[in-house]
């Protein structure tokens, strides 16, 4: 074990240049994929935020006795989708209106009659604030005898809901195509060390050693050098996040978690290309 | 302990390497193999030590038969042999005594046992004073006799020798060859191939003549073996 970890060490030493390269290119490479990761996460607590104003209105028809709101709200609480219903009057929808649309105050000041329907707001539960619950959610509401109209801003839900697919396909198709740029710069790092030890795997086969003990050093290696890449693009990815932070808006880093997971992630490319590279090039040597 | 039957060895293009040869040498022996640059010694010492397999009869070695030898037997063999080239094969980045120690460290040896086997080989090869020496730093006959004491340190019973010598002027070839004679003489089995004539001629031991991928002389037999028309 000890010479396995010498070894690999070692490795860095022999080639300096040839290994921070490699260090380097993983640590970009994984540093444009680390981007795009920071704004997925941005973009989906971005989204979460906007999905918590997702809320369905559903306008009663004029003179629909309280008594008949109260039971139709029961029956609306009950729906699994629905996490809170609030009852706004003709007289709270009128004072929001003359609070909120300072522009058109006067208008409302000469009205003699309120022009302005009552209506139930229905929040939906997490999980369920996405363009399908709220379509059903409208169309079991339009059901009701008393109801005027339902709306929820079909539109952009759905827009946010498309966006945010194309974001996960968009993240996945370039998150492998850089996984795969580092995967054959690792390998290409690692076949170069096989060659330039050639002589010394040649001695080692000489004296008894097996294939498994001669190809350690190189997997140790290359785990090594992917887990450097990553935290050589975390370091830049945080770079960006305060350079953004402070230039731009508010963004939010990775967790914990996902820092780790990054850091596996490059540990695990650089383990997985020396393999690729060791089994290929170990039995030419 | 090794035993070449029958052996044939074709080269890629066709030609044959060795022809026919078979061939024994028993516990703690002191073997030489002669012959013209190309007559086939390489070849066989590489069958022995399993660089390459022949094409037709076994070759045994201590217990392996390349009748039956996986890949993974090969390093468990080569454990059993020490082998010594004419190139010496050091590790320019290491010292003496890290060359050593690698054929053990590599074959996975307690680090509290290297050590002291290492100065024990060293000692041995007359080279203790030199341990911390590189290789650049040793002479031709000091750099074969590090090579030998990694062939030595994992306890050998054969040490195969491919022209030992061939690197070395007269007196460091004689330093090699009665080096090699102790280390005999502690019960190891020597095989030792070199296409120097004199060497062969002043030592009192066995000798393999090969022409040609043929043996053509065995001098336990004692009178030259049928030779093949030129």
């Amino acid at each position: 074990m000890r010479l396995t970890v010498r070894e690999a060490l070692l490795s860095f030493r022999r080639a300096p240049v040839l290994s921070a390269l490699a260090v380097t290119t993983i640590g970009f490479a994984l540093f444009v994929f680390g981007l795009f990761g920071l704004v997925a996460v941005n973009l989906r607590s971005t989204l979460g935020e906007i999905e918590e104003r997702v809320e369905i209105v559903m306008y009663l028809t004029r003179g629909t006795p309280v008594e008949v709101v109260t039971v139709a709200i029961g029956d609306i609480q009950a729906f699994p989708e629905v996490e809170l219903v609030d009852y706004v009057t003709e007289d709270q929808a009128l004072e929001r209106a003359r609070r909120e649309l300072v522009e058109f105050q006067g208008v409302y000041e000469d009205l003699t009659a309120n022009p302005l329907p009552a209506s139930l707001e229905i929040r939906l539960r997490e999980g369920h604030r996405d363009s399908r619950s709220a379509r059903a959610v409208a169309e079991r509401l339009s059901g009701f005898r008393f109801v005027e109209d339902v709306r929820y801003g079909r539109d952009w839900v759905e827009k946010l809901d498309r966006l945010r697919d194309i974001a996960g396909v968009v993240g996945l198709v370039i998150g492998a195509g850089f996984a795969a740029a580092a995967l054959m710069i690792i390998a290409t790092t690692i076949r170069m060390t096989v060659l330039a030890r050639s002589r010394e795997i040649h001695i080692m086969r000489l004296v008894g050693a097996t294939d498994g003990f001669i190809r350690r050093p190189f997997l140790l290696d290359g785990a090594l050098k992917g887990a450097m890449g990553g935290m050589l693009a975390v370091a830049l990815c945080y770079g960006a996040y305060v350079l953004v932070s402070r230039g731009l808006f508010r963004a939010s880093f990775f967790t914990a978690e996902q820092t780790l997971l990054f850091l596996l992630l490059g540990t695990v490319l650089g383990f997985a290309a020396s393999a690729l590279s060791v089994n290929r090039h170990l039995p030419r040597v | 302990m090794i035993r070449l039957n029958k052996v044939f060895k074709a080269f890629p293009k066709g030609s044959m390497a060795l022809k026919d040869v078979s061939l024994h040498v028993a516990k703690g022996e002191f073997v030489f193999l002669t012959g013209h640059s190309g007559a086939g010694k390489s070849t066989v010492l590489r069958l022995i030590y399993a660089d390459d397999l022949p094409t037709s009869g076994t070759v045994r070695v201590s217990g392996f038969s390349t009748a039956s030898l996986k890949r993974r037997d090969i390093p468990r063999l080569r454990r059993r042999l020490g082998i010594v080239f004419q190139d010496f094969r050091l590790l320019e980045d290491r010292t003496a005594e890290e060359n050593v120690a690698f054929a053990l460290e590599v074959t996975g040896t307690r680090r509290s046992v290297i050590g002291p086997k290492v100065m024990r080989v060293l000692t041995q090869v007359g080279l203790a004073t030199k341990a911390n020496a590189y290789p650049h730093e040793l002479s031709g006959g000091e750099q074969q006799r590090v090579a030998i004491a990694r062939a030595l340190v994992n306890d050998p019973l054969v040490l195969l020798a491919d022209e030992p010598t061939g690197n070395l002027d007269e007196r460091a070839t004689r330093g090699v060859y009665q080096l090699l004679k102790d280390i005999n003489a502690t019960g190891t089995a020597v095989l030792l191939a070199t296409h120097d004539l004199d060497l062969v001629r002043q030592a009192s031991c066995r000798t393999v003549e090969l022409q040609e991928g043929a043996v053509v002389y065995d001098s336990k037999d004692d009178q030259p073996a049928a030779r093949e028309p030129a």
